[in-house]
């Protein structure tokens, strides 16, 4: 029978299936980071147990970690208890990669696993992270889990699991100038919604998928959770297999071609059928921005803050109206005369070199407007940001009044010291716009680098085609 | 995770409704990296009068001296009599680590919030929905009788009070049989371990690069 990508990496990891359909589903890849993984650990110890298989674990603190004054240390006690406890369990249960704090190569863990060539086509891969959704991107079944699932994967390297339906979301075409991945994920949840993929496994294909970078992939990818899917898968390709030739913890020798080999079989059957299919235009997509407080609250930038008098719908309208008032904006303003204080190039959805090479593109020879109070650029990994010198981007964005800083989550979620003061708004490569994600009373708009770049340059949002 | 069979337990009557988890455990908690640990800081905005913190030693807290678990006659306490939806609110797995870390091993409602019901099998704790008549009975017995413990045995699902009164309560058979054995989710899929193994070679044969270190 035809078989989906989807159906291709699950059934080739079922250790046993019960009878109402739940699996115990083999986990290759563990990634972890510092917020979730004290409890499991302390449950293993708790319980006497041993970690089945340490050397599945790639783990690295990103969270709460600061990204400048590293003499300092970490400041906040509880951010540093929770970095200090990581190092401690990885000293007492092992793993394949550890980069403590302030080791050249730490960063985001979305970011250095694929870099490290820690995650392969067809594996399963989970973190407790609901961004793990990150690495579909390379063909790889990837879920975020709950503190418990973390602790049950590190004891039984299984996770119990029910199969979501398949969705598939083609994007045909060539995507304009100036039109990113990140681009393509937001129109994405702007057109199904934030629940659209609930209960789903989302697979993107399409010409303008397969023409994107790995990076730009992980991107589309890294976004799928915010339209509610469990998690988003992307076939592996040429794009995939030179991307990972070479990395550090990619198969060699004869493994290598074994595993290329296997690589070019998981992909959706031509005649496979899905429970849901998605078709977009590429030549439609513009440029995106977020006016409100959750992604699927998304425009073109050419368009207008919605009017919640043109909305029917009297929950919808109370939500239009809940998220103007949060977010200080009125009906029908044009997009581009939203002003912003602070700019945020960063996080596990745009920290890649491709995203900071788009910002400096648009930053190059600028300066940063006088009503921005901070510019910050903070690169995904050690490996970006030494790439990111070599390059001489450090310097493109400093002259223009950037702040370029160590790697880390930072300004994403504000656990450590990067974040927005209330009422403060902020245009963002990050994933998440809601109240208070960057800080209590914050007010966050999702957009690309290159738009996020542009806007620091010009003081309020701008249409990077025309910028 | 602790087996449960039978116990013959003190019983305390926590009289309110709707006790939510930030109650159970308040949220600052949360920032806390462990899991042992919470039983001290158990109903804190009840149990004590000032704020309290992660990692705050208890001993010398102001107590309320009204809130029931600080009476000297319900110390020790086993079983938990509660009302209607307790554990509603947040799904942290914090409130049941909090109540059994105190040392509640039951807990008896004409009620219970979804998640927090199933949270509580997963962490050792027995809760038992009784009607709300059998429920009132215990509260009165309880608040009327010092010494109050009740005889909650687990393989034949009853609960018999001092006098005598015995009444019956259900539980899956799935349920059931984890915690007669003490077998949290862990447990139960290491009784597939064998499988788990053999699958793990074999995957292993066909693709060894996923097993490089
Ligand atoms: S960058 Fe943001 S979304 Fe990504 S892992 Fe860090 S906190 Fe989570």
């Amino acid at each position: 029978m035809a078989q989906t990508l989807y159906d291709k990496l699950w059934d080739s990891h079922v250790v046993r299936q019960e009878e109402d359909g739940t699996c115990l589903l083999y986990i290759d890849r563990h990634l972890m980071h510092e917020v979730t993984s004290p409890q499991a650990f302390e449950g293993l110890r708790l319980a006497n147990r041993k970690a089945w298989r340490s050397t599945s674990i790639v783990a690295v603190p990103d969270h709460n970690t600061p990204t400048n004054h590293w003499d300092r240390d970490i400041e906040d006690p509880v951010s540093k208890l929770q970095v200090d406890t990581l190092d401690a369990n990885i000293k007492e249960f092992g793993s394949l990669i550890y980069f403590p704090f302030k080791h050249k190569n730490q960063g985001i863990i979305h970011v250095i696993a694929p870099e490290n060539g820690a995650t392969l086509p067809g594996m399963t891969v989970v973190c407790g992270d609901s961004h793990t959704a990150t690495h579909g991107a390379f063909g790889a079944l990837a879920h975020g889990i709950g503190t418990s699932e973390v602790e049950h994967v590190l004891a039984t390297q299984t996770l119990i699991q029910k199969k979501s339906k398949a969705m598939l979301v083609k994007v045909e075409g060539q995507l304009g100038l100036g039109v990113t991945a990140k681009d393509v994920a937001l129109a994405i949840i702007g057109k199904i919604g934030t629940a659209g993929g609930t209960g789903y496994c989302i697979e993107f294909a399409g010409s303008a998928i397969k023409g994107l970078s790995m990076e730009g992939r992980m991107t589309v990818c890294n976004l799928a959770i915010e339209a509610g899917a469990r998690a988003g898968i992307i076939a592996a390709d040429e794009t995939t297999v030179a991307y990972l030739e070479g990395r550090l913890y990619a198969p060699k020798g004869a493994d290598w071609d074994n595993a290329v080999a296997y690589w070019k079989t998981l992909h959706s059957d031509a005649d496979a059928t899905f429970d849901a299919v998605v078709e977009m235009k590429a030549e439609e997509i513009e440029p995106q921005v977020t006016w409100g407080t959750s992604p699927e609250q998304v425009l073109a930038v050419g368009g207008r803050v919605p009017n919640p008098a043109n909305e029917a719908d009297p929950v919808k309208r109370a939500g239009i109206e809940r998220a103007l008032q949060y977010m200080g904006l009125q009906a029908d303003m044009p997009i581009t005369d939203i002003q912003i204080d602070k700019v945020f190039i960063g996080s596990c959805t745009n920290s890649r070199i491709e995203d900071l090479r788009a910002a400096a593109v648009v930053a190059k020879g600028k300066k940063v407007a006088g009503n921005i109070t901070l510019a910050i650029v903070v690169p995904g990994s050690g490996i970006v940001k030494r790439q990111a010198e070599e390059e001489g981007l450090d310097k493109i964005f400093t002259e223009a009044g950037f702040e370029w800083r160590e790697p880390g989550c930072s300004m994403c979620l504000a656990m450590n010291a990067d974040r927005l003061s209330a009422g403060e708004r902020c245009a963002s490569t990050s994933n998440r716009n809601f109240e208070g994600r960057q800080g209590p009373g914050g007010r966050t708009h999702l957009v690309s680098p290159a738009m996020a770049a542009a806007a620091a340059i010009a003081g309020h949002f701008v249409d990077i085609r025309q910028a | 995770m602790k087996a449960f069979t039978q116990i013959n337990g003190l019983a305390c009557p926590l009289d309110r409704a709707n006790v939510d988890t930030d109650a159970i455990i308040p949220k600052q908690f949360l920032k806390s990296i462990k899991r042992s640990g919470f039983g001290p800081y158990l109903f804190d905005e009840m149990r004590y009068t000032n704020y309290g913190e992660p990692g705050m030693d208890c001993t010398n807290r102001p107590k309320n001296p009204d809130f029931v678990l600080n009476q000297p006659r319900y110390q020790g306490a086993q079983v938990l009599l509660a009302r209607d939806n307790f554990g509603c609110g947040s799904s942290r797995e914090h409130a049941p680590w909090a109540i059994e870390d105190f040392g509640f091993r039951v807990m008896i409602a004409p009620s219970f919030a979804d998640i927090f019901f199933s949270n509580s099998y997963k962490n050792g704790v027995l809760p038992i929905v009784a009607s709300s008549e059998i429920v009132d009975r215990l509260f009165k017995e309880c608040e009327a009788t010092e010494g109050y413990k009740l005889n909650v045995d687990l393989e034949a699902q009853t609960v018999t009070t001092p006098s005598g009164f015995s009444f019956k309560f259900d539980i899956t058979e799935h349920r059931k049989h984890c915690m007669l054995n003490g077998l949290d989710e862990i447990g139960l899929t290491l009784v597939h371990a064998d499988e788990i193994k053999a699958f793990e070679a074999k995957h292993k044969a066909t693709q060894p690069w996923l097993f490089n270190a």
